[in-house]
């Protein structure tokens, strides 16, 4: 008998919701075969990793936080990886939002008009859609591949806040640290349950999730840029811009991966320091693949995505694993998500095996 | 006889027992580790200080660490959640977990925290820091008398004081020897980038430095000097840790950082309920800073003369940046007969006579 993939007619519908979930349990099973082989109860080891990160409400909370930045910068990119446009940026847009952001707190730090925060969030999104332009700039003018620029510019981004922290935006207090000022109370991101650190850069990532759904589901652009994605040819006859939907994938994705940039330092961080993001912006690629480049699969991909970084430093402290277990399990989601999509489109056959 | 000597032993033992007064269950102390431990560097230094305080307290502590622990909004989660897991003394030791530490602190009041190498205290926050600068002062010494191109290249990670103040201490103890010396300095940008490291110290020995050193993380420039021993006679310092493992032939000395004394010390005051704050910026005097051993290559008068340095520090009669201190453009920072106070020394900006590079203006 041999295992043999056949073109289908059509890519599968139930294929495609259950391809995420077959990669979800693939996960699951290779991370117990893996806690097994290094020596741990793989029972234990499922326990410390996935069911700690939500032992109580502290811990919920602190799941939510840490998918807020994913759920934001993955509802962007989906706009743009559904019709093909690949910013693989967003990492480098959170920096530039951060910074942008950043910038209206410390012009205005003695302000405390109500209308600081909205500034400061509206700079952070300006700031993302700006460096996000330049490989839209460059895709529609001189048909750079968008891939390449926008992922080189998130290394200029981190140049650019290690310059600034360590030099003009440095805390002039600070003993020549590299870090800005604390942001004053009005430019910091309320919270939403005291005791926590979820704040309201929550409500921003699911209301900016029920826009990407109305967008993509509900508007004459958001069906044009689902066409070019699915078939470009398509789009071009019925006489959908490719450009536009270059400039509306890669601005869609630099405005959410700007919010989250400034939500992540007026939030948790509180101040502009070379650690800004523990690399949400390129997590969130997987985030957004994982949840089918859909706003409901994004918000529990996103969640899955905080277990897997939470859950990786519980096995460090419970199980004793290194650090670098957190990273495995994101790569093995994405390994086995990439195998299970294949069924999708192919169908396995087992056929008779030839004399 | 026999009766007395029991209840006397019985006595004993009931005094001894007593003494020891073994608490109900062993305290827990974390640790927060800003890269994996490795085997050598800053944090392996650290994890060698855990071992020795959980070494001293045999049956009264339990100690764990937490390596490569991120610097932003994570560390906060992961700091409360060490105290909530009940650890009731925390050891952060990167910088970047000062804020976080603080925010964690404030909340907690029954547990204390002690961060390394910041400067924001509380009742229930400690600091503490090392005298790197002392140990530098001595290396740049030897370097000063052994080098025969009269160029010593420096690879450093951030212009932040802690660094630019080693890289000062360094070419004033060359220059104090050697008045033709400079030292020429790479900033690789990173504290833990071995590949760059590698990069930067081939870049200065290619310049004709044949003494180099690092403030950076890991064993690349110690590496590099021990390939390049024959060829160029290239010498090395090590930083962090002794790497002799690494450059048998090429490494002459090197600053190392000793946290273990402290760990103990800091821990039993919190155990015998007599701390009372901790700001602890300790030296060679302390103990916090040792001499890596010298190699047999350092001539014989030379070592001679560094133990004596080495003594006058300890002893507090010398001081490193001791007047005058001279910065590049010739502006007088300390007069002579004045030593350079804490801190200014903790916002120095700028190179003194001796560094041949320019100070990365901003």
């Amino acid at each position: 008998m041999w295992l043999k993939f056949e073109p289908r007619a059509e890519p599968s519908r139930l294929m495609t919701y259950l391809s995420p979930l077959l990669a979800v349990g693939l996960m699951f099973l290779s991370g117990l075969l893996l806690f097994y082989v290094l020596g741990k109860d793989p029972i234990e080891g499922f326990r410390v990793f996935f069911l700690y990160p939500m032992k109580d409400a502290y811990s919920i909370a602190e799941l939510f936080l840490k998918a807020t930045p994913l759920m934001l910068c993955a509802v962007g990119l989906s706009v743009g990886f559904k019709a093909n446009v690949w910013n693989i940026g967003a990492e480098g847009q959170l920096l530039i939002g951060a910074l942008a952001g950043g910038w209206v707190a410390l012009r205005f730090e003695h302000s405390t008009s109500p209308f600081l925060l909205p500034a400061m969030i509206l700079a952070g999104a300006v700031g993302g859609m700006l460096w996000a332009a330049i490989p839209a700039f460059l895709r529609t003018r001189f048909n750079a591949n968008e891939i390449l620029t926008s992922l080189m510019l998130v290394y200029v981004a981190e140049l650019v806040v290690s310059w600034l922290v360590h030099g003009p935006w440095k805390d002039p207090d600070g003993f020549n640290f590299p870090q800005t000022k604390v942001f004053s109370a009005a430019a910091t991101l309320p919270l939403m349950l005291a005791g926590t650190r979820v704040n309201i850069a929550l409500l921003f990532a699911l209301g900016a999730l029920v826009a990407g759904w109305l967008f993509m589901n509900r508007s004459f652009l958001g069906y044009q840029m689902k066409v070019a994605g699915q078939a470009e040819n398509a789009g071009r006859y019925a006489g959908f811009s490719a450009r536009r939907s270059v400039w509306f994938g890669m601005l869609a994705g630099g405005a959410m991966a700007g919010i989250a940039g400034i939500s992540e330092v007026a939030g948790p961080v509180g101040q502009i320091t070379e650690k800004i993001s523990p690399g949400y912006g390129f997590a969130a690629m997987i985030v957004a693949f994982v949840g089918r480049l859909s706003p409901i699969g994004i918000l529990f991909s996103s969640l899955l995505m905080a277990i897997l970084y939470v859950g990786g430093e519980q096995a460090q402290q419970y199980l004793s694993l290194p650090s670098s277990i957190s990273k495995v399990f994101q790569g093995m989601l994405l390994f086995f998500l990439l195998g299970s999509d294949v069924f999708i489109n192919f169908r396995p056959r087992f056929v008779r095996r030839r004399k | 006889m026999k009766t007395c000597n029991l209840a006397l032993a019985g006595a004993l033992l009931a005094t001894a027992a007593l003494n020891a007064a073994p608490p109900a269950a062993p305290v827990k102390i974390g640790f927060i580790y800003v890269s994996p431990v490795g085997d050598a560097g800053w944090t392996y230094q650290h994890d060698l200080g855990r071992k020795q305080m959980e070494a001293a307290f045999k049956g009264q502590v339990t100690t764990k660490f937490i390596e490569n622990v991120p610097e932003g909004a994570d560390a906060e989660r992961i700091i409360r959640q060490m105290a909530q897991d009940g650890n009731s003394i925390i050891f952060t030791t990167s910088f970047g977990y000062m804020n976080p530490t603080e925010k964690v602190a404030k909340t907690l009041p029954n547990v204390t925290f002690f961060h390394a190498t910041g400067y924001k205290s509380g009742a229930n926050m400690g600091i503490y820091n090392a005298r790197f600068y002392e140990g530098r002062y001595l290396n740049g010494v030897i370097a000063g008398k052994m080098s025969k191109t009269n160029v010593a290249g420096y690879v450093a990670a951030f212009p932040i004081p802690e660094v630019v103040m080693g890289i000062n201490a360094f070419a004033r103890g060359m220059k104090s020897v050697n008045p033709k010396a400079e030292v020429r300095v790479i900033w690789v940008n990173s504290w833990f980038d071995p590949g760059k490291e590698r990069e930067a110290a081939m870049t200065l020995i290619a310049q004709g430095a044949d003494m180099i050193t690092h403030h950076t993380d890991s064993t690349a420039v110690v590496q590099a000097a021990e390939e390049k021993h024959k060829e160029k006679g290239t010498w090395a310092f090590s930083y962090h840790s002794d790497m002799s493992k690494y450059g048998p032939t090429a490494q002459l000395s090197g600053t190392t950082h000793v946290w273990g004394d402290f760990y103990v010390k800091t821990v039993k005051e919190v155990l015998d309920k007599k701390w009372k704050g901790t700001n602890v910026w300790g030296g060679i005097k302390d103990g916090m800073i040792q001499l890596a051993p010298m190699s047999k290559s350092v001539p014989a008068d030379v070592q001679k003369q560094v133990k004596g340095l080495e003594a006058s520090i300890k002893a507090g009669k010398f001081h490193p940046f001791a007047g005058p201190v001279v910065d590049q453009e010739g502006k007088e920072r300390v007069a002579k007969g004045k030593d350079m106070s804490d801190s200014d020394m903790n916002s120095m900006n700028y190179y003194v006579q001796g560094v041949a590079s320019t100070f990365p203006k901003n």
